[in-house]
C-alpha cells in the first residue's frame, strides 16, 4: 500500500536518438512517471531559454521530448551536448512552474460516446460491456460509478499535447497505485466525437476534433480545447487551451448543466473557470491529496 | 487566379508553419519542398511564396491578368489554352488564358507558382494550408471550382524569367524509390532479426497515402518486436510506448509501418522506428500508391551529407535562374 505520497522514481540515463538529419528524440524513460514527465519539461523550458541558435521546434511529450533544429547552424551532436548538460544541471524538485488550474466539466456515459463505442463492439476486448464497465472491473472498482467518482475525484496534469492541435494527454496526480490503467482498443476506432473524453495506457485524453481514436470513451465535455477562430475569451492567446503542466479537473456534471453549457459555448459567451497557481513539484510529491485540495481551492 | 475545377486535391502550400509542434500543430506546406522552392524562383518569387499543390490530377485554372507562371514537380503534362507547355520553365499567360492539367504520368505532386505568390492572409505566420483543423491556404480546404485566389504584386525580375529552365540534370527523377532513413528513435525494441527484415522487406504504398502519412504494405510486423513486460502507462501490445512525440519523416509502426509527412500527427502510442531524411521526404511525397519503396539504413553523418548535396543542387538551380535575369 501507498503511504499516500508519490514515490520518486529513479530515471535510467537517458536516450539520446537522431530523428534523421533534423530531428533529436530523448526519450528519458520509457515507463510514464511524474519524474520523467517534469525532466521532460524542465529541459524542454530551459532549451527555449537558453534560446540555442538553429531550433526550430521544441515539444515535451510524456516520458520523452522531441526537438527539430537546422542542421546548417547546429550539428545534432552538438544540440545533444547541450541537452546533456541540462540533463545533469536539472533537479525536478527545485523546479517550479506556473500552471494554470481548469474546471473541465464531464457528462460521463453520455449519449454520443455510448453510441459510438456500441458502433465498435468488435474492435474492443470486451464485446459484452461499455468501455466504462470494462475499464472499472480491470481497475479493481466495484462499480463503474466508483471508477467515474476516481476519475474525477483527483485532478489531472497535462503532461503532453500533441496527435492533433490541442488535444491534452493527461496523467492523474495521484500514487502509482491508486492510478488507473487500461489497454487501447485492440483495433482503432474510425470515429470519435469531439470533445470525448477517453482513456488509454495511464492517460486521460480530450479529443478536440471528431477523428479516429484507440483510446477507451467514458464521457464527453461541452467545452472546447481547440477554438480555431479564438473566439472564447479563454483562447485569447493561443488556439489551444491548456498547456503541458498545466492542470485540468474533471467535474461530473449531469445532463441538464452540460446544455447549459454548450448553449454558452456555442453562443461565444462561456467563462471558463481557471485560476494560475505556481506549482511546485516536491509540495506536490509530499502530500499530493493535500497538495491537490489546495490547487483546487482556487476554482471556489 | 480563378479555379476552374479543383482537380483531385490541390492546396495552397508554402514552406511551412513553424514553432507550434509542442501544442500539436504539424507544419504542413509543400509536400515536396524542392519543386515547391524550384517553381517559386523561377517566377521571381522567395521560396516562401505561396504555390499551388495539385495531387495526382491537377486543377484547371484561368489567369484573371497577364502573369509568368512555372509548373513543378510531377508532370501532368500541363496545357495552357489547349497548347502543351513545358514544365521547370517559367511561361507567360496573358489575361483570360485557361491552364489545364492531366493525370500526373510520374510523380504524384505539381506546383504551380505563379509570379507574385498566392497572397492570402497567413495563419501562425503562415499560408500552408492544414485541412484537419481548417486552417490557412483559401477557407483551411482544398480548392474547389468558382474559388477565387488573389496573387501578389510579382518581383521585378518575374518578367524577365520567361523562358528561363532548370537544366534536366537538376530535375529530381520521380521514378526513384531508394528512401534513406537513420534507423533509431525506438527502434530497440525490434529484435536483430525484426531489423533486418523490416529493412529487407519490399514495402508497398498503400492507398492509404496521404498529407498526414504513408501507410505500407508488406510482412507482419508484430513478430520483428521483442517482448518485454510492457511499462506502465504504454498500453499492452508490443508495438505500444507511452505516448511520444513523432518527428516529421519517422516511422511508426501501427499495424503497419507509416512514415508521416508534413500534415502528421505530432504523437501518440505506437513506436517509432526510424526517420526518413529530409530530402527523402521530399522524395517519398512523389512515390505513387502501389509502388515498392526500398529503404535504405544510412547514419547522422550520411544524412547531413544527403541533406548538404540537396542544398547545394538547391543553390546551383537558384544561381543559374538569378542569372538568367541579367
Amino acid at each position: 500500500m501507498s503511504d499516500g505520497t508519490i514515490t520518486r522514481q529513479e530515471l535510467p540515463s537517458p536516450r539520446y536518438e537522431y530523428g534523421g538529419d533534423d530531428w533529436v528524440f530523448v526519450e528519458l524513460a520509457e515507463a510514464m512517471s511524474f519524474d520523467a514527465n517534469f525532466k521532460a519539461q524542465a529541459i524542454t523550458q530551459e532549451i527555449r531559454q537558453n534560446s540555442l541558435e538553429g531550433l526550430i521546434e521544441v515539444a515535451p511529450s510524456n516520458a520523452s521530448y522531441l526537438i527539430q533544429f537546422d542542421p546548417d547552424v547546429l550539428h545534432p551532436d552538438e544540440l545533444i551536448e547541450e541537452l546533456r548538460s541540462l540533463e545533469d544541471e536539472i533537479d525536478v524538485s527545485d523546479y517550479q512552474w506556473e500552471a494554470r488550474v481548469f474546471d473541465i466539466p464531464v457528462l460521463y456515459d453520455d449519449p454520443w460516446t455510448r453510441d459510438t463505442l456500441m458502433d465498435f463492439r468488435e474492435r474492443h476486448q470486451d464485446p459484452d460491456a461499455t468501455d466504462l464497465e470494462y475499464s472499472a472491473e480491470l481497475n479493481g472498482f466495484d462499480s463503474v460509478e466508483a471508477f467515474i467518482d476516481h476519475h474525477a475525484g483527483a485532478p489531472h496534469m497535462v503532461t503532453m499535447i500533441g496527435f492533433v492541435p490541442g488535444l491534452p494527454f493527461c496523467f492523474q496526480m495521484v500514487p502509482r497505485d491508486e492510478q488507473i490503467e487500461v489497454p487501447k482498443y485492440e483495433q482503432p476506432r474510425t470515429a470519435t466525437p469531439s470533445r470525448a473524453i477517453g482513456f488509454g495506457g495511464a492517460f486521460t485524453a480530450i479529443y478536440p476534433v471528431p477523428g479516429a481514436g484507440g483510446y477507451q470513451l467514458y464521457g464527453r465535455t461541452p467545452v472546447e480545447v481547440l477554438d480555431v477562430d479564438q473566439e472564447l475569451s479563454a483562447f485569447e492567446e493561443s488556439m489551444v487551451l491548456p498547456n503541458p503542466g498545466d492542470i485540468l479537473n474533471f467535474r461530473q456534471i449531469d445532463r441538464e448543466e452540460y446544455d447549459e453549457i454548450r448553449e454558452a459555448v456555442e453562443d461565444g459567451t462561456y467563462e471558463y473557470n481557471y485560476e494560475q497557481v505556481e506549482f511546485e513539484p516536491q509540495a506536490f510529491f509530499e502530500d499530493p491529496r493535500g497538495y491537490n485540495e489546495q490547487l483546487l481551492e482556487v476554482l471556489d | 487566379m480563378r479555379i476552374l475545377d479543383g482537380g483531385l486535391v490541390t492546396t495552397v502550400q508554402d514552406t511551412g508553419r513553424y514553432g507550434h509542434y509542442h501544442i500539436g500543430m504539424p507544419p504542413s506546406g509543400a509536400m515536396d519542398q524542392y519543386a515547391h522552392k524550384v517553381g517559386n524562383w523561377l517566377v521571381g518569387n522567395d521560396e516562401s511564396d505561396a504555390t499551388l499543390e495539385m495531387t495526382y490530377m491537377g486543377a484547371d485554372v484561368e489567369f484573371e491578368s497577364d502573369t509568368v507562371f512555372a509548373v513543378t514537380g510531377a508532370d501532368m503534362e500541363p496545357k495552357l489554352e489547349d497548347e502543351p507547355i513545358p514544365t521547370w520553365t517559367a511561361v507567360r499567360a496573358e489575361a483570360g488564358d485557361t491552364l489545364s492539367f492531366e493525370f500526373a504520368t510520374e510523380g504524384v505532386r505539381s506546383y504551380l507558382a505563379v509570379a507574385g505568390g498566392v497572397d492570402i492572409e497567413p495563419v501562425m505566420g503562415s499560408r500552408a494550408t492544414y485541412t484537419l483543423i481548417g486552417i490557412g491556404g483559401h477557407e483551411g480546404r482544398s480548392l474547389e471550382a468558382g474559388d477565387e485566389l488573389p496573387i501578389g504584386e510579382p518581383s521585378a525580375d518575374a518578367d524577365a524569367m520567361v523562358g528561363a529552365s532548370v537544366d534536366e540534370a537538376n530535375r529530381p527523377d520521380y521514378s526513384r524509390t531508394e528512401i534513406s532513413v537513420v534507423m533509431g528513435l525506438c527502434d530497440y525494441r525490434l529484435t536483430d532479426d525484426g531489423r533486418e527484415r523490416f529493412l529487407d522487406a519490399d514495402w508497398n504504398v498503400s492507398d492509404e497515402a496521404d498529407r498526414v502519412g504513408y501507410r505500407f504494405e508488406g510482412p507482419d510486423i508484430t513478430d520483428m518486436f521483442e517482448e518485454r513486460e510492457q511499462p506502465f502507462g504504454a498500453g499492452t501490445d508490443v508495438t505500444n510506448v507511452v505516448d511520444l512525440g513523432y518527428p516529421v519523416g519517422s516511422i511508426q509502426m501501427a499495424g503497419q509501418p507509416i512514415i508521416l509527412m508534413r500534415d502528421a500527427v505530432t504523437g501518440g502510442g505506437y513506436v517509432t522506428v526510424g526517420t526518413v531524411v529530409s530530402p527523402d521526404r521530399d522524395a517519398l511525397a512523389q512515390c505513387r500508391t502501389h509502388s515498392t519503396v526500398d529503404f535504405n539504413a544510412v547514419d547522422v553523418e550520411d544524412a547531413l551529407e544527403i541533406r548538404q548535396d540537396r542544398d547545394a543542387r538547391l543553390e546551383t538551380v537558384q544561381n543559374s535562374l538569378e542569372d538568367a535575369t541579367q
